[in-house]
């Protein structure tokens, strides 16, 4: 446990294994956080935090300076981490070099610049005034990130959150708390000062709502299922009022016209729902294809699924690892189970492997119809489900009948096609004629129940801020 | 359990101060050719200047002279490298910034170099190149580099059946000539908003001041940044200079300067392609000191800036009015302090005070403070070149000093402190704001109330509370009046860099849903 740049054993004395997914064998054990680590990190980040500490006196410009370093490191370290995150979560490694660390270098990059840029205002006000606003720390900001993107996720909150600088308590996944902690070590290396940042491995249930109903911490920030995000949302309403925003489940759709560019179409819907083994918020688990292609898709889907490679994660070729847990693994069997019972046609795949380790197949349905469990459910796994549509009308409105609302696609080479479906879907990223194509550059959430506010781009920043007015009589006011 | 930094893990930290840093010896000035592409030229006429050490009056090198003829290879070279589907304006955005931050780590690693070359050319104290210069040269670089990706447009909501949108585009190729009093400073705050928007850039270095601007060519090139990006063309304003600012194949033009030739570059901008015009030109910058103030933080705010670089700043604090009850403390403590001023060679870490930059401007300051003496002026310290030394001026205090006089309206650019006694706010206001020029200016008092209405009524593009010269890269700076056009720094520059696209895309009628 990573607190005040110090390594802590639980106060409990308790500790958790974490496994290695594509063996199911025990990696090691970590120490377990609960709710008495929650109270000294609470302590120890709000001493951070305190007016005229080293973090609130230092430079906009010097925290940016220390988030680069941070990058830097990542950097240096990042086959290392690569390694470990692929071990911990079952990722195949060069997604997980390429994509993960990539993604996870620059966000810390991007954050940094903004550092020295958060701008308040001046306000020509009414009356005999001078008025300016200050965007402010908010404080104390807990964190909870997910397993499928560890060290991604990590540094999608730490980045705005010190950038703008606030204190975090970060609790990683208890499936892969490991790489969480490395940048423990790397944060102290960076030279960050004491209990800016804290690092508590634990459960949801224990350290994780502890997090969310304390009465220390200003803000919660929530990255995992709706399910659970509606339980910290309702836990900070009743303990202190602290901000939330939370990034939840979807069931994105994807929209196939037929005069789009086939083949790039087929290539980017199997991997909209495919990558990170089916294991994204974003995974496009609705694919609507207009008649006329359809089953020419299908046909050229199941042929790319079937080409899909599932093995170990640092073979090189694989382009498939395991689910997280067994857990997850079993969660995404039944459904498959529930779509073959509900009348879905079982184009290839279906089940585990005969091998050691959480792998399913990569799972391809078609003629799926809306009502059906894996036509509404988020299922998080290798399971990819293809509709068939008429009209635009029609497939926009199926495409909003959900209470998600994270992300959508839209393939067509039609500019009126395009500009259309993407203003009238209700989704926070609409991708036009591509994919899962995330930067972080660009704001990130959901609509409906997939989410409240957004994260990245300069829009996150807001998130990290509290905006105080200050207003000053003075005599003479002239515009 | 370590506490916000004081302590870490049990160990206390050592507090003893670092070294100065030493000048470097530089036996050979490696970079005196015409930058562009990437590449060393020698001058198409053949020409070469000389660059002078002021301090010593002895040459350091021999520079190429880049003309008409070289400003047109480098503006190809500038065009090519701009052009759509080349690899400066395919290049991420974040790979921008990541190249801008590479420079600032290579100008980090050439500090002692830098700051030692700047010091011979310049005739400023070393410690001030490396504490001042070199870290605003990098910290502006490393702003910028921070703002590469995120240049955003907008969507916005028009009437109709419309998609609208806009695109913050690069301008294209940007002139900029930079002045001899802040050589690499300028030409960081140039080339960091004018990179970081994806221009590329002709630029000219002062003709006494060429060397560091070439220095960084190489690292420039070190870096990665493409051939054709970043083009470095040292010669004269009347040659190289107005070459640029009427190029039909510029964009825009910046320029830092005198007020003089700001007015003919802004009228060939015109003449030309009205190419896009920023300018920095000069000051008269007014000081108010009330009586409320902090008296002693006041006179000491008030030297640095009428003294510092010798005088040589375009926020030069060469008028400071002081309220009637304190005005004669005020003349005291100012001729008192200016006693603690060091002038030496400015390799020395003592030396608080070098030369002026050449023989034209020294002449120029003596003939100023001799019409001070003329009108009536009292002089009260200095007034005089130092005897045997060169270009050195000693640094001069006026009091009782009337509005009408030279020294009180026109930018003497040297080591001169101009005092003069005011009664009420109302009266010092308007005659501070009684000049063409409003670069910057500086209110001292401890009330909350006189600090908000004072700075609010000041005509001019930076107001100082209770400091002088607290610049930063992230804060805009430019001058109302003649002082300028524009602004630099902060957020502001890059609207001075980016030419605004609006997209609109109609929407077929059949498909409103």
């Amino acid at each position: 446990i990573f607190i005040n740049n110090e390594w802590h054993d639980s106060v409990s004395g308790k500790v958790f294994t974490t496994y290695n997914p594509a063996t199911g064998e025990k990696i090691c054990d970590v120490q377990e956080a609960d709710k008495a680590d929650v109270d000294k990190a609470v302590q120890a980040a709000r001493s951070a935090f305190s007016l005229g500490s080293v973090w609130r006196k230092m430079d906009a410009s010097e925290r940016g300076r220390l988030l680069f370093k941070l990058a830097d490191l990542v950097e240096r370290d990042s086959a290392y981490l690569a390694t470990l995150e692929s071990l911990d979560s079952g990722k195949p490694f060069l997604p997980s070099f390429f994509v993960d660390l990539q993604g996870t270098i620059k966000t810390f990059r991007y954050f940094a610049g903004w550092a020295d840029k958060i701008h308040g205002s001046t306000i020509p006000t009414d009356g005999e005034y001078f008025t300016l606003t200050r965007h402010e720390p908010i404080g104390v900001c807990g964190q909870i990130v997910p397993w499928n993107f560890p060290l991604v996720m990590t540094a999608w909150k730490l980045g705005p959150a010190l950038s703008c600088g606030n204190t975090v308590i970060l609790k990683p996944a208890e499936q892969t708390p490991l790489t969480c902690l490395y940048i423990g070590a790397l944060i102290k290396e960076a030279g960050f000062p004491p209990g800016v940042v804290n690092i508590l491995p634990g459960y949801g249930p224990t350290a994780g709502a502890a997090i969310a109903s304390h009465m220390g911490i200003d803000k919660v920030a929530f990255t995992g299922s709706t399910e659970v995000g509606k339980l910290i949302q309702e836990a900070a309403g009743k303990s202190n009022l602290k901000r939330v925003t939370l990034e939840l489940g979807g069931k994105s759709p994807n929209i196939i016209f037929a005069d789009a560019d086939f083949e790039l179409a087929v290539e980017q819907a199997h991997q909209g729902v495919f990558f990170n083994n089916g294991q994204c918020c974003t995974a496009g688990s609705r694919i609507f294809v207009e008649e006329p292609i359809y089953d020419e898709f299908v046909r050229r889907s199941v042929e790319r699924a079937r080409r899909r490679t599932l093995g170990n994660p640092f073979d090189p070729t694989t382009e498939q690892g395991p689910q997280v847990s067994v857990e997850q693994q079993r969660r995404v069997l039944e459904m498959i189970q529930s779509g073959i019972t509900e009348g879905a046609k079982l184009e290839c795949g279906g089940k585990a492997p005969p091998s050691k380790g959480f792998f399913v197949e990569p799972t391809v349905f078609s003629d799926v119809q809306d009502h059906m469990r894996i036509a509404k459910e988020e299922i998080f796994g290798p399971v990819q489900q293809i509709m068939k549509f008429k009209t635009i009308e029609e497939v926009i409105e199926r495409a909003n009948d959900t209470e998600y609302g994270l992300a959508a696609a839209v393939f067509t080479r039609d500019l009126n096609k395009a500009m259309t479906v993407s203003a009238a879907v209700q989704a926070g990223t609409v991708w036009i004629n591509c994919y899962n194509a995330l930067t972080c550059q660009c704001p990130f959430g959901g609509f409906k129940m997939s989410g409240n506010g957004r994260e990245l781009g300069e829009i996150g920043l807001k998130e990290y801020t509290e905006v105080k007015t200050i207003t000053m009589k003075m005599s003479g006011k002239n515009s | 359990m370590a506490q916000n930094g004081t302590i870490e893990n049990g160990v206390t930290r050592n507090t003893s101060p670092p070294p100065l840093p030493q000048p470097v010896k530089i036996p050979e000035i490696k970079h005196t050719k015409i930058f562009i592409n990437n590449e060393w030229h020698t001058s198409i006429k053949g020409k070469k200047f000389p660059t002078i050490n002021p301090a010593t009056g002895v040459k350091i090198c021999d520079v190429e002279e880049a003309d008409k003829a070289d400003v047109d290879e480098a503006v190809k070279a500038a065009r090519a490298a701009g052009q759509r589907g080349s690899e400066w304006r395919r290049m991420d955005t974040s790979s921008r910034g990541r190249l801008l931050h590479r420079l600032a780590d290579l100008l980090e690693r050439e500090r002692a170099v830098l700051a030692t070359l700047e010091s011979m050319d310049t005739g400023k104290p070393f410690l001030h190149a490396f504490f001042v210069d070199l870290d605003g040269s990098i910290k502006t670089l490393r702003y910028y580099a921070g703002w590469t990706d995120k240049i955003h447009g907008k969507t916005m909501p028009v009437d109709e059946n419309f998609v609208c949108f806009t695109k913050h585009e690069p301008v294209g190729v940007c002139g900029a000539i930079i002045p001899w009093n802040f050589p690499l400073l300028m030409f960081s705050w140039k080339i960091a908003p004018a990179l970081a928007c994806g221009n590329t850039v002709v630029i000219k270095p002062a003709e006494q001041t060429p060397l560091t601007a070439l220095h960084v060519g190489a690292l420039i090139k070190e870096a990665g940044f493409p051939p054709g990006v970043v083009n470095i063309v040292p010669g004269f304003g009347s040659t190289a200079g107005a070459a640029i600012a009427s190029h039909m194949n510029i964009d825009k033009v910046a320029f830092t300067g005198s007020t003089e030739v700001g007015q003919l570059i802004k009228a060939e901008a015109a003449k030309s392609n009205l190419k896009r015009v920023t300018l920095e030109l000069g000051g008269k910058n007014p000081c108010i000191v009330f009586a409320d103030s902090d008296l002693q933080s006041a006179v000491e705010e008030t030297q640095k800036g009428a003294f510092f670089n010798q005088g040589q700043a375009c926020t030069a604090a060469s008028r400071v009015y002081v309220e009637e009850q304190v005005y004669d403390e005020f003349v005291r403590l100012s001729v008192e302090r200016a006693k603690n001023i060091v002038i030496g060679d400015p390799m020395e870490p003592q030396t608080s005070h070098g030369p002026q930059i050449d023989q034209h401007q020294f002449d120029k300051i003596l003939a100023l403070v001799d019409s001070g003496k003329r009108d009536g002026a009292k002089l009260e310290c200095g007034g005089c070149a130092v005897e045997d030394r060169g270009l050195f001026i000693h640094p001069t205090i006026f009091s009782d000093i009337k509005d009408h006089m030279r020294i009180a309206k026109e930018e003497i650019f040297g080591p001169v402190q101009c005092i003069m006694k005011f009664k009420t706010q109302e009266e010092v206001i308007d005659r501070a704001n009684s000049s063409q020029y409003g670069l910057t200016a500086a209110v001292f008092t401890c009330n909350i109330d006189r600090a908000l209405s004072v700075s609010a009524a000041l005509e001019a593009g930076t107001v100082w509370v209770n400091c002088y010269n607290a610049l930063h890269a992230q804060a805009p700076f430019g001058g109302y009046k003649m002082s300028g056009n524009g602004r630099e720094l902060g957020e502001y520059a890059l609207a001075e860099y980016t030419e605004v696209k609006a997209i609109t895309i109609r929407l077929s009628e059949q498909l409103k849903l």
